[in-house]
């Protein structure tokens, strides 16, 4: 395996590190008042997945790429997009349906795009994402460019046919993309024994379609950096696809209405204390890096960005009714009524 | 005018278009190195080479989305399927992506990507072989829906398809590849949402599309050796409707028979007779009748296949009916 070496930027340095931890804590505190909006009543309506225990898959991997890379994950999107430098104004005014939202209030929760960020969406339909990826690197390939493009979806996925048609093409054509999968055991409500013939998801994605393949406890931020940060260098290379199986775990359910029977009992509380946040905390209190106080200090700034970003998009206008028509095609929409 | 094949003007509009724009590349199963299933891309990898004329596994639903992240991020692919049948298996990456990623991303990410190939029933086939498929498209809000019955009008329309910022289903029909025709010389292009008479005529409409034309035509000089003169119009975008000139004939004619190779229920001719009642039903003289495939599945036994499809006896039979008032 192919060693980075290239990378513009470090795997870890205090900044980055204070950073990743702030982009996790704005995560989480974005996912708990969407939460909390999302009980209240009308304020966001549809499916909501949310992305809290998992925070440093997007984060981690995200965070060694570079601007010109592209980033296309499935429909829990919150979390990629604001790793991706999406504002919490527009994700939060999308999730309230509002013409300021990232989608102008048509995507919803699990359509966010943002074309200035490189970020191709939030994808609803388990799988569907995975060739369009391929393509984005194809693209990068045929340009002559060295952009990758990294593409998240869950366990599920992975019983799609999309994604085996995607990973033969993919390794077949050395294509730059970098598969994750973020495992966190279930398949909504089933758990992965159940939905997959192999556990060792190296094995089904990645030998079978010789693409060089990781397992990796996803819960250390930095081993997800240094991952990535590898893959993308074979990527960039011209080595082609890689394939990284995080494991994660989410906290809260598959989405709004999962009453989570098909967890075992304390497994919950047992992952909490596990909790990524808390332990990048302590590790970076342990370097030296941050003490109790700044900390605090950051779960301020934190929460008051995800105020702001709430009254940011509950004083936004609602998405008008005359754009039911737009936005539909580039040439003039002619509804055939 | 040179006079060409109908798969040779799809080759020439997709190596003039490829010649004239570094994005567009032509990827799908057999297009390269055996030249195309049914040769329309004949020649063009020695022409252009491995990188932009792609084979592919046999994996429609993949290839299909690999061509929309291609669109998503600055090319302009043609994916071609071997015939649209197979389109059945990547339906959810043009309904569910190419169609509504300019929605869903709040107009942000565009499309601009051709998915062609033939279609219809070509002989023989049997059920899974020969379906027609343009009514599922022409559904989609987001999609345009392209058929040429013509050399002239393959070439100029997929060049004009292929120069969309739009996603575009192109329909060609696996019968008419080697018809040949007179397409004009130079840069041709044929305007995306335009329907063209074929036959001008006072007394019924007849309004059909792709191979269904012929037997059309074949009809109205029937019709007209028995007095009655037919407007023929081949709509040849079937999404959006060119409205305004089916509304003109009808107007002029007040009756309409629909011809198409479809189903009848739900078919394209079932949405074609309701816009036009919508906004001319006091100037029809008569309920607007269709002439489409029988409701069954297309079987393999010829005879049986041939006594399903849109013939000119059928055709001439239903323009009979509707000119009651005047038999």
């Amino acid at each position: 395996m192919s060693q980075a070496t290239t990378e513009a930027k470090p795997v870890v340095s205090k900044h980055q590190s204070l950073d990743w931890l702030r982009q996790m804590l704005l995560i989480r505190r974005f996912e708990e008042q969407s939460y909390k909006l999302y009980q209240m009543g009308g304020k966001i309506g549809g499916f909501c997945h949310l992305y809290s225990g998992q925070e440093p898959v997007a984060v981690g991997s995200i965070g060694v790429l570079r601007d010109d890379d592209f980033v296309i994950t499935a429909y829990r999107d919150h979390g990629h997009a604001l790793a991706r430098g999406m504002g919490p104004n527009e994700a939060m005014a999308e999730l309230l349906g509002r013409y300021t939202g990232c989608s102008k209030g048509k995507g919803g929760s699990m359509h966010f795009f943002d074309a200035a960020k490189g970020f191709l969406g939030g994808h609803a339909i388990v799988g569907s994402h995975i060739p369009v990826a391929a393509g984005v690197a194809f693209a990068s390939k045929y340009q002559g460019k060295d952009s990758v493009c990294i593409c998240y979806f869950g366990d599920g996925a992975m019983n799609q046919g999309s994604l085996h048609e995607a990973f033969n093409m993919a390794s077949l054509w050395k294509l730059p993309v970098i598969y994750v999968v973020e495992n966190n055991m279930m398949s909504m409500g089933t758990q992965l024994h159940r939905h997959s013939c192999l556990i060792d998801l190296t094995v089904r994605c990645g030998t079978a379609y010789g693409i060089p393949g990781y397992s990796i406890d996803a819960n250390d931020i930095e081993l997800v950096a240094e991952t990535t940060r590898e893959c993308a260098a074979r990527a960039r290379a011209g080595d082609g696809p890689s394939f990284i199986e995080m494991k994660t775990y989410r906290f809260r359910g598959h989405s709004m209405s999962d009453p989570a029977k098909y967890r075992t009992k304390g497994e919950l509380e047992d992952a909490k204390t596990r909790d990524p946040i808390v332990a990048y905390e302590q590790l970076l209190k342990e370097r030296g890096w941050i003490d109790d106080d700044a900390i605090e200090a950051m779960h301020e700034a934190v929460k008051l960005e995800i105020e702001e970003s709430i009254a940011f998009a509950e004083a936004s206008e609602p998405t008008p009714l005359e754009a039911l028509y737009q936005d539909i095609t580039v040439a003039h929409h002619i509804p055939q009524e | 005018m040179a006079v060409i094949a109908y798969r040779e003007a799809l080759n020439q509009a997709m190596s003039e278009e490829m010649e004239r724009d570094e994005r567009v590349f032509l990827m799908g199963e057999e297009v390269a190195e055996y030249d195309g299933a049914y040769k329309v891309s004949q020649g063009m990898l020695a022409r252009f080479g491995s990188r932009r004329i792609i084979d592919t596994p046999i994996s429609e639903e993949g290839f299909a989305g690999m061509g929309i992240g291609a669109a998503m991020v600055g090319l302009r692919p043609i994916i071609e399927f071997m015939t649209f049948s197979f389109s059945l298996v990547a339906i959810d990456q043009i309904v569910n992506n190419a169609a509504n990623m300019r929605y869903m991303s709040g107009g942000q990410f565009s499309v601009p990507i051709v998915f062609r190939g033939s279609s219809g029933m070509a002989g023989c086939l049997a059920a899974t072989h020969s379906h027609r498929l343009e009514a599922w498209f022409a559904h989609v809000p987001g999609l345009t829906v392209v058929m040429p019955a013509t050399p002239a009008d393959a070439k100029g329309l997929l060049k004009s398809s292929i120069r969309s910022d739009d996603p575009v289903v192109f329909i060609e029909h696996e019968v008419l590849y080697g018809d040949k025709g007179e397409v004009p010389d130079g840069e041709h292009l044929v305007p995306i949402g335009k329907a063209e008479i074929r036959r001008v005529g006072s007394d019924v409409t007849l309004i059909t599309y792709s191979r269904s034309l012929k037997a059309t035509m074949a009809a109205a000089e029937i019709l007209a050796s028995e007095g009655i003169e037919a407007e023929v119009i081949d709509l040849r975008t079937i999404r959006p409707l060119d409205l305004d000139t089916l509304l003109e004939s009808v107007c002029k004619t007040h009756r309409a028979v629909i011809i198409e190779e479809d189903w009848p229920y739900c078919g394209l001719g079932a949405g074609i007779s309701d816009r036009i009642m919508q906004k001319a039903f006091d100037e029809l003289d008569a309920p607007i009748r269709r002439v489409t495939t029988k409701d069954a599945p297309v079987p393999y036994n010829r005879a049986l296949e041939a006594s399903m499809l849109p013939s000119v006896d059928r055709v001439v039979a239903q323009v009979r009916d509707v000119m009651y008032s005047k038999l």
